[in-house]
């Protein structure tokens, strides 16, 4: 059964190397290979899901080794597959939500002459998400790692003729590689401290914590967390996202959104008794969520793009998650849970968005949206149950996955507690608000478009049905995992659980986050359904306006980063021409200056050869002379 | 009559022959006073040779007398070269280098 893992990858990655480099006459069918050979995938994947279900728990990890990668002395890479419970969850999600997303583009894409490099994209990041998650070492794990990196900047820039496209996937390239140099790095402090990369022996010798200092592990895990920022837009790498919608739709539901950008959940997790050993480290890590949950939530609620206003959502919403890995053995179960129903719900949501821009002529601005529910009943339908699923409205997927984290940042205990509580709390109501306010603007209301230009009509079938099945994900999800905690248990081999108190009780809290669902759908409903949204955005507060910049982190960092650093090469310029060049330059003259003067020796004349001569002769004779005498 | 006066005038000669070299520009005068520098060395074989009872100072002016035939016919020929082309036989005039 092991020998089926490297088939999961090898599927997608045989459709991107036949749809890159199979020419044109694939143009008309390289669409359907490529979504094939995506379903291909997931069907290995239900097949070892299956087979991994009628073994019993301990005993549910499969291994497979190819073949020893690098061999050299002591250092052993090896190019091997681990498929565990929690590797499985992921595999289940990529090819499943991707499969989903390939049949959509099918639909999105057809009017694009570059379909087939489209396709053959997609299929390359299936590929590398998958290796990112089954590989055995975190070697292998860097490998995917930089394969989702490259195959986003791809997609991102898929329409590369828009200088603003092309932008945003530089952008997203260049901040993704300050979190790959902290994930080099603590790949090589992790090889240096335990003397190998693969998981088993490093998970083991960091949670039984006495071959390393606890020093060293929190340098590893800070550096690790640095990469999860990076990967999963994350304060304070979190810049690129929001640009990062210059992409196709279904690649910012699929990679932006369901998979790429959990990869930073799935590398804390997986490196858990790392962090378990590092308290100092867990307390940043859910400073981060705690944060970036909060910033996404804020810069979701000002946006009018309505890709920019689900990007914050995204973010906010990995926020959550980092937040419970971060909380530990109480959380590790409850954010992958997290990640799960927010692949239904996100993909969900964009592929509706994307279906409404399809209808609209491409229009993003949600002020020239309004009453679109009559025109797209199905889009209507499959978002609206996205956006009940993505606000926790009770019953629904994220009502059990985001309430359950809640209540584990409540259980940290102590003041920390309150805080980390209060603070996704709060998150949750200002999901509530802005998620109130994208359905509002989009679907409700007058009609803020020019019924002469634009005719909005349901997409075609390609498209809702990937719709409609993401939906059924959004309603069932949650409830389907919660049922005896199933989710949790079938985890717990791989993660490990503990069961937190929180201070108020399990039911408290779960009535306080529904109260603060109904306030901020309520505080949405008084600002964008009462009264009639206008065409042309209002001036705003300062905050609304600091939120329509993003908080203003583009600005930070063209003043902190850019300015510092054009600053600092500058410096560097300037000290290298004065000290360095300077230097080599006055050694030249020094030397030019003394063979000008012993350029004059040489005059061609040759009486002052021959007295030259007579001279060093003379000498010879005088030096022979006077050492005779001595 | 003491040999020793014969190296004395070889001395003499030589250091005639040097300072023409130095001092005079005419190819042909410098070429000369070469001329007279070997002579002058070769004097001073020859007394050696006798002061010192054998006939290596005499053979050895055997040869400078030949390397100074061979060294006028290149030497005279150069000269009569330059003074060909460029109608002076003056050495310092056949500098090209420049200062």
């Amino acid at each position: 059964m092991e020998n089926l893992i490297a088939l999961l990858i090898a599927a997608p990655l045989v459709g991107a190397a036949l749809l890159l480099c199979g020419g044109k006459r694939l143009d008309r069918t390289g669409h359907w290979i490529g979504t094939l050979l995506a379903v291909a995938s997931f069907a290995v994947a239900a097949v070892l899901f299956t087979d991994m279900l009628g073994r019993t728990a301990d005993d549910r990890a499969l291994h497979q080794h190819l073949f020893t990668w690098i061999p050299v002395g002591g250092f052993h890479a090896d190019l091997a597959f681990q498929l565990d419970q929690l590797s499985m969850t992921f595999v289940l999600l990529i090819t499943g939500v991707g499969s989903l997303i390939h049949l959509y583009s099918v639909g999105y894409m057809a009017h694009d002459e570059r379909r087939r490099r489209f396709f053959g994209y997609l299929n390359l990041f299936l590929a590398a998400m998958l290796l990112l998650v089954l590989a055995d070492n975190y070697l292998l794990l860097y490998v995917g790692w930089e394969g989702v990196g490259l195959a986003s900047y791809l997609l991102i820039g898929f329409w590369q003729h828009k200088p603003s496209a092309a932008t945003a996937a530089k952008k997203a390239f260049l901040v993704n590689r300050v979190g790959d140099v902290g994930l080099s790095i603590a790949i090589m402090l992790l090889f240096t401290t335990f003397g190998t990369f693969a998981f088993g022996p490093v998970l083991d010798a960091a949670g039984t914590a006495t071959s390393a200092g606890e020093g060293k592990l929190t340098a590893i895990a800070l550096l690790l967390l640095l990469a999860a920022c990076g990967k999963s837009a994350q304060v304070p790498l979190q810049s690129w996202l929001g640009d990062a919608m210059e992409g196709p739709t279904p690649v910012s539901a699929l990679i932006h959104a369901a998979t790429m950008v959990t990869a930073g959940v799935y590398l804390i997790t997986r490196s858990g008794t790392v962090f378990d050993a590092a308290p100092a480290a867990q307390t940043a890590v859910v400073v981060v969520g705690a944060v970036t949950l909060l910033f996404g939530a804020i810069v979701g609620c000002a946006k009018d793009d309505i890709k920019k206003a689900l990007a914050g959502s995204t973010m906010s919403q990995i926020g959550y998650m980092i937040l419970a890995a971060g909380l530990g053995p109480i959380g590790y179960a409850f954010a992958i849970m997290h990640l799960v129903t927010h692949g239904f719900f996100k993909a969900g949501l964009f592929l509706g968005a994307g279906s409404v821009m399809h209808g609209m002529n491409d229009e993003v601005d949600m002020r020239r949206y309004g009453g679109l529910r009559k025109h797209m009943p199905v889009t209507f339908v499959t978002f609206g149950l996205g956006y009940l699923a993505i606000i926790g409205f009770p019953g629904l997927s994220g009502f059990f996955s985001k309430d359950k984290i809640i209540e584990a940042a409540f259980a940290k205990g102590g003041t920390e507690g309150w805080i980390l509580g209060g603070a996704a709390l709060l998150g949750a109501a200002i999901t509530a608000f802005y998620m109130t306010r994208v359905m509002l603007m989009t679907f409700f209301g007058e009609k803020r478009w020019d019924p002469d230009e634009v005719h909005p009509h349901e997409s075609p079938k390609t498209m809702t049905i990937p719709m409609i099945i993401l939906a059924f994900g959004s309603v069932f999800a949650g409830g389907l995992f919660s049922v005896n905690e199933a989710f949790v248990h079938w985890l717990e081999p791989v993660t490990s659980l503990a069961h937190g108190h929180p201070p108020l009780g399990a039911t408290a809290t779960t009535a306080a986050t529904v109260v603060v669902l109904l306030l901020g759908v309520a505080a949405a409903w008084l600002m964008y359904g009462r009264k009639p949204v206008p065409v042309t955005a209002p001036r705003g507060s300062v905050l609304t306006r600091a939120a329509r910049r993003d908080l203003l982190q583009d600005d930070f960092n063209h003043v902190v980063l850019v300015r510092g650093g054009t600053h600092l090469t500058d410096t560097l310029v300037r000290l290298d021409h004065t000290l360095v060049d300077g230097a080599v330059t006055g050694t030249a003259v020094a030397m030019g200056g003394l063979s000008g003067c012993l350029r004059r020796l040489q005059n061609g004349f040759v009486r002052s050869y021959a007295a030259q001569m007579v001279g060093g002769a003379a000498v010879l004779v005088a030096v022979t002379l006077l050492m005779r005498g001595v | 009559m003491n040999p020793v006066h014969y190296l004395y005038l070889a001395a003499l000669l030589f250091t005639i022959g040097a300072a023409g070299v130095l001092i005079r520009r005419n190819a042909i005068v410098v070429f000369m006073c070469i001329e007279l520098m070997l002579n002058a060395c070769n004097l001073a074989f020859v007394t050696f040779s006798r002061l010192h009872g054998n006939l290596d100072g005499q053979i050895i002016a055997f040869f400078t007398m030949v390397v100074a035939a061979a060294e006028v016919v290149v030497g005279l020929a150069i000269i009569v070269t330059i003074f060909r082309t460029r109608h002076t036989a003056s050495v310092d005039d056949a500098s090209l280098m420049k200062l």
